[in-house]
């Protein structure tokens, strides 16, 4: 029996294979926009979308759900004002003293605490979030085509499909205006 | 604030990331002169500093009942500048302000390195500097906490927390930037943009997160930045000495603070700007909107001025009243008529569009405002502490020594070294959102429009 190679799975995992598909390069934002529509159209929704800057016009022909990372702030921020309650509150009675004639445990003060506690743990929880779904949860991450320009003053389109199934997608990159059509 | 003019055909996307890439290129003879003189001051302040800790706080100018000094008033000056930072990537974001976008990354990167600044100040300032754990609650022997109704307390979680917030805000924003110049650059350069872009390539899937992301730290930034300087300000408005024990401190603290962090945003702007050749990105217009930004706080500042005078006078408490006679007519008057001048009548030069679209009249009048608001916190510090009216040394002076002016140059040494090394190895102008304010390209036969 041979064992597995431990070094072969290391590179699946850092390396993973490309995905089969096709790449659009398309010099104008309407064109892409117009080619998400018609690829919708004909079924496909797996595609991913590249640009340089957010556009609405995409984000409206995508129609995507709302980003999950609204839920990580509101947690971040609900368990950081809980914190922020936990910590002078547990604190104070731990070793009661009496300052300035105030109760032990006094809200008023307490609640500029609570407030940075909020601001911080949701500020930190939203990055965990968008890291978490924008870095580690994406699919397929770093087996789909990419260009360089796609940073700068290109868009792009990458269709992923069977071999079989390419020169249908690429007849339909080219003729919505793609500049630049190429397979993985 | 009007949106920008049509910005001329040439500015294109790869005009945008040619121009921003091409500002971390290998650095010229007036960088190296500039950030040779930040290190210099640095090290004046470092010298300086270690004479302090070897020979303890009797080197600094404090005497009885001035024990709040040029540190406190450094510490103040600093979280001030860092607070228009917030303000142009936070609050005007929220606006859909767009003329922020090419100024915002400078502010940005000057919120964080100011609140850096301001940081040392405290721990120099408590004298044992190995102690200063003893601010952090933790869990100790003698099972002691720190005092959570202290107003010093509530700073350091405020001040804590808006380090934090402003760093993971500067670095957000910066990933899609990184990337764009990770797509042009060479050599060792783009092996160090290609990691720190984090996998950044644009997509959909990205973006969707990303652009949320962004609004949700917008929105918790915004209330953050008007917080801090509050309760920067209850530092002294908690305390019953006259000239602190005011209510209108919180607002007016945070009016001063956003007024100076705009002028240092024009001061750095200006030189770097010319530096690293932006004028087609930081246009007049820019300048226009961030003077008129500063003459808006500049006048709520100098409403400050005659509110705090006239509760002075129209309260009737003695103490008061003979602690602003102190100091407008003692012996710091000095020091508060440069404050009122340089804050409050100065500015007003800024009514003139012709004043407004100078770039050289606008740096002039931003490093008065800076020398201005400096004053104003010595101003509210020392000089209301050497005027306490019911201490037996109403006579006690207070002079700053070497030390205090040694640590302070090189605090602005740190700061102007941090921000130099980041201009020149970070995007110090946001590509993606320059882009979004510009017309898209579209085919031709469509109409264009933004």
């Amino acid at each position: 029996m041979r064992l597995p190679d431990p070094l072969a799975t290391l590179r699946a995992i850092f390396h993973p294979p490309p995905t089969p598909g096709v790449l659009g390069v398309f010099g104008q934002l309407d064109a892409a926009v117009d080619t998400v529509r018609r690829l919708r159209a004909g079924g496909h929704h797996d595609f991913t979308v590249y640009s340089p800057i957010p556009r609405h016009e995409l984000e409206d022909v995508l129609d995507q759900p709302v980003s999950p990372v609204r839920m990580f702030t509101l947690i971040g921020g609900a368990a950081g004002c809980a914190i922020g309650a936990w910590l002078t509150l547990y604190m104070s009675y731990d070793w009661p003293i009496v300052v300035g004639g105030k109760p032990i445990g006094s809200i008023p003060p307490y609640v500029v605490i609570m407030f940075e506690m909020t601001v911080l743990f949701g500020a930190l929880s939203t990055i965990l979030g968008i890291a978490f779904n924008a870095v580690f949860a994406a699919r397929r991450l770093g087996t789909v085509l990419y260009d360089p320009r796609f940073t700068n003053d290109k868009f792009g389109i990458f269709v992923p499909c069977a071999p079989d199934r390419a020169g249908q997608v690429e007849t339909l990159l080219r003729q919505a205006g793609a500049e630049e059509v190429r397979r993985a | 604030m009007a949106e920008a003019p049509a910005p001329p055909s040439r500015v294109t996307y790869d005009f945008v990331t040619r121009a921003v890439a091409r500002t971390l290129g290998n650095p010229g003879k007036g960088y190296y002169a500039l950030l040779g003189g930040a290190v210099g001051l640095l090290a004046i302040g470092i010298v300086c500093l270690l004479l302090l800790l070897r020979y303890g706080l009797g080197l600094a100018g404090y005497s009885h009942p001035v024990y709040w000094a040029v540190y406190i008033t450094c510490f103040v000056f600093w979280v001030g500048i860092a607070h228009s930072g917030t303000l142009i990537s936070a609050i005007l974001f929220l606006f859909r302000s767009g003329w922020r976008t090419a100024v915002y990354r400078t502010a940005e990167a000057m919120t964080v390195f100011a609140v850096m600044t301001a940081g040392l100040f405290p721990l120099i300032h408590i004298g044992r500097q190995w102690y200063l754990y003893w601010l952090i609650p933790y869990p100790n022997e003698r099972g002691l906490w720190p005092n959570f109704k202290s107003p010093l307390i509530w700073d350091e979680f405020a001040i804590g927390t808006y380090f934090t917030v402003s760093s993971v805000f500067l670095i957000m924003g910066l990933i899609p930037d990184i990337a764009a110049v990770r797509d042009v650059a060479t050599g060792w350069r783009k092996k160090l943009y290609a990691i720190t872009a984090v996998g950044w390539r644009g997509t959909n899937e990205q973006w969707r997160h990303y652009t949320r992301g962004y609004l949700y730290l917008a929105a918790l930034a915004t209330p953050l930045v008007l917080s801090v300087h509050s309760v920067v300000s209850w530092d002294f408005a908690m305390a019953i000495v006259p000239g602190w024990h005011a209510t209108i401190f919180a607002p007016y603290f945070v009016a001063g603070a956003i007024y100076s962090g705009v002028a240092m945003v024009i001061t750095l702007l200006v030189p770097i700007r010319k530096l690293f050749r932006l004028e087609e990105l930081i246009t007049g217009h820019h300048f226009e909107n961030l003077a008129k930004l500063c003459l808006l706080t500049g006048m709520i500042v100098a409403y400050a001025y005659c509110v705090e005078y006239f509760t002075a006078w129209f309260g009737g408490n003695p103490n008061e009243r003979a602690a602003f006679w102190y100091r407008a007519f003692g012996p710091f008057w000095w020091a508060s008529w440069t404050m009122i001048i340089c804050n409050a009548f100065l500015p007003q030069l800024l009514w003139f569009k012709t004043i407004r679209t100078n770039i050289l009249a606008l740096f002039v009048i931003s490093i008065f405002v800076n020398i201005g608001m400096w004053f104003e916190r010595f101003v509210i510090i020392v000089v209301s502490l050497a005027g306490e009216p019911f201490t037996t040394w109403t006579n006690a002076t207070y002079n700053a020594t070497w030390a205090d002016w040694g640590i302070m140059a090189g605090s602005f040494g740190w700061f102007f070294m941090w921000f130099l090394l980041f201009v020149k190895n970070f995007p110090a102008v946001s590509i993606s959102e320059v882009k979004e304010v510009l017309p898209p390209p579209r085919r031709a036969s469509r109409a264009v429009h933004a």
